[in-house]
């Protein structure tokens, strides 16, 4: 294995694990605030996808309407998150772990067969925008334009998720509301509100990885079942609720599968689950501290 | 402490031989099809009944049983297709390589608590998944193994059906028994009081993995069952959408209630073979029952009638135990 090739491959896991890092961003700030453990985040990123496919060619799939696409695809989705936290998930607040996890899994039931009846069965495809389709030449090694942009994408998520909770007045509300719901409560602000707030960014974000994930794979029936897990586990190493730890995770998850393909290629799959195993038996709760 | 189930032994003796009857004398009257239906929902009663033990009684959050459930179908698979061995071999060893792997993955487990635990079983499960589905040579993949050969007297449905019967009534007879044993008893102390059950000599984490080690003991016994009643194997036997499936069984049916994950899987097997062949939003469905289970009787459907019918059979209160002593 030369140079240019392992150097590819980290830029390719790189931007896996941007999205790993988003999707798993929203999961993990609902359990951090909400404390509910939602499985239908996966089934959130799914619709995204087919949201931004039917969007996209909506829009004649032009470049322009692309980046348009990665902002109101996922605003579609934190609409609907939107209207499951007023309607359904404000009832199991506080509730056992795995009353929780049935409901959530109920929606997964439901809305990917919703997204069955509305796009069929079979699997769509989105081409990469004609902006963001040449590839890039670093050190030597081509990598997709597209990848790039993902990887720029990724950070800046990151910041912008930061500056909303450490620098603004909501955010700084999100956190009191994650600490003590009474308290917040007693100042005169309705926290029931904020958890909805919450709640669609957490929707928001799988939708946006779901757009993002549109045009370098086949959108399918059953990536909602695929991510989730990896998107459960990442939430877990890094630590529930933290935002750095999740990013992280993300990143040793994306960067070991891909690397693990040059090493031992049939089991590329299972070197991710076999690292989240080794660092949850060294450090139960995460890689960073849990705001649990 | 009474820790009697359902009234003395003579009544429990009568209802056993009362229900084997029925279920015995079931393939007279029905057709074949139905046969094989019964058959399904025996070993989906058993392998959620199994699950049970670890979710309800143990207060455990098991999140992949499914992984015990497609390794003892798959040892039969295996010592069937692959070797020249009797093909005894495999039902007796299923079971037991389900346990082991337990062990394996329970030791690692029962240091944890609550969502953690469930992650790690996850992660755990996953990783046995992944290798089973990867691994061509032996597993066959993703086409899995088909057209295991049994015996001709275990080839025909209702052969395989009264083997089930015998099997899984044996089974439910031992776990019954189990969860009235002292250890029983101990493991919903656990679930209910962590601290206060430590703090009078319960080993926490023996009493964990042992109940997760017999549950995947019998989870491995229901697969080699599942393999009698389909003979043929997918990795699908080990994905987490399986264990997902259990786990709505064991809530709908009650997870306090010994018989409730039976009847979880009775309703549920039913309904998807009458509605589930006529609608084609089988799946759609099933979140909206489930969603309505989870809002409005959390309990279960037998939880539920317990408290409401002041009589017969559904009397019957595991959960509440600890409120009698």
């Amino acid at each position: 294995m030369d140079g240019t090739t392992m150097l590819s491959q980290i830029l390719v896991g790189l931007s896996r694990s941007m999205i790993l890092f988003i999707v798993s961003a929203g999961l993990t700030v609902v359990l951090g605030v909400l404390r509910v453990v939602n499985f239908a985040h996966g089934t959130f990123y799914m619709l995204g996808a087919f949201l931004a496919f039917s969007l996209a060619k909506w829009l004649s799939f032009s470049s322009a309407g692309f980046l348009l696409t990665l902002f109101i695809a996922p605003l579609g989705v934190a609409l609907l998150s939107f209207l499951i936290e007023r309607f359904l998930l404000r009832r199991i607040y506080g509730k056992e772990h795995l009353l929780q996890l049935l409901l959530t899994y109920a929606l997964v039931l439901i809305i990917s067969d919703m997204v069955r009846m509305v796009w069929g069965t079979s699997y769509k495809s989105l081409a990469v925008p004609e902006a963001f389709s040449g590839s890039v030449s670093i050190l030597g090694s081509f990598i997709p334009t597209y990848n790039l942009l993902l990887i720029i994408i990724g950070p800046l998520t990151a910041t912008a998720l930061w500056v909303f909770f450490y620098r603004t007045r909501m955010g700084k509300i999100v956190r009191a509301t994650a600490g003590d719901r009474e308290m917040v409560n007693a100042l005169g602000i309705n926290s029931s509100w904020v958890l909805a707030v919450v709640f669609s960014i957490g929707g928001y974000l799988a939708g946006l990885g779901g757009s993002l994930i549109a045009p370098t794979a086949n959108i399918v029936q059953g990536m909602d079942v695929s991510i989730i897990v990896k998107s459960f586990l990442i939430v877990v190493v890094g630590g529930l609720g933290n935002i750095w730890g999740t990013l992280l995770a993300a990143l040793i998850f994306g960067l070991g599968e891909s690397i693990g393909i040059l090493i031992l290629p049939r089991f590329a799959l299972i070197i991710p689950f076999i690292i989240t195993t080794l660092i949850l038996i060294i450090r139960p709760t995460g890689l960073l501290k849990s705001v649990w | 402490m009474q820790v009697s189930f359902e009234g003395n032994t003579k009544t429990v003796f009568w209802q056993i031989i009362l229900a084997l009857a029925f279920l015995v004398s079931l393939p007279f009257f029905i057709s074949d099809y139905y046969v094989y239906l019964a058959a399904l929902i025996l070993v989906r009663a058993l392998f959620a009944t199994s699950l049970n033990l670890v979710v309800g009684y143990g207060g455990m959050l098991h999140l992949h049983p499914a992984v015990f459930f497609g390794l003892g179908a798959y040892s039969v698979a295996l010592i069937i297709t692959k070797t020249s061995l009797p093909f005894w071999i495999g039902f007796v060893l299923g079971p037991i390589a389900a346990a082991l792997v337990a062990a394996a993955i329970g030791w690692f487990c029962v240091r944890l608590e609550g969502l953690y635990f469930g992650m790690l079983t996850l992660a755990l499960g996953q990783l046995v998944w992944s290798v089973v589905y990867r691994w061509y040579e032996v597993t066959g993949g993703d086409d899995g193994i088909h057209g295991i050969d049994l015996p001709t007297w275990l080839k025909s449905t209702s052969g395989s059906y009264f083997a089930i019967v015998i099997v899984g009534t044996v089974c439910f007879y031992i776990f019954y028994k189990m969860v009235n044993s002292p250890f029983g008893v101990a493991l919903q102390a656990t679930r209910d009081n962590p601290q206060r059950s430590e703090s009078i000599g319960i080993d926490l984490k023996r009493h964990r993995l042992t109940a997760f080690i017999i549950s995947g003991f019998f989870a491995g016994i229901a697969g080699t069952l599942f393999v009698m009643v389909e003979r043929s194997v997918s990795p699908n036997l080990l994905y987490w959408t399986l264990s997902a499936e259990v786990l709505i069984m064991c809530l709908v049916g009650g997870m306090h209630k010994f018989w409730g994950p039976a009847v979880g899987a009775v309703t549920l097997v039913l309904l998807r073979s009458f509605i589930g062949s006529q609608a084609n939003y089988w799946l759609a469905l099933l979140g909206v029952i489930l969603l309505l289970v989870v809002l409005f009787i959390p309990q279960g459907v037998l939880g539920y009638l317990s408290e409401r019918l002041p009589f017969g059979p559904f009397k019957s209160k595991v959960g509440e135990k600890h409120a009698q002593c």
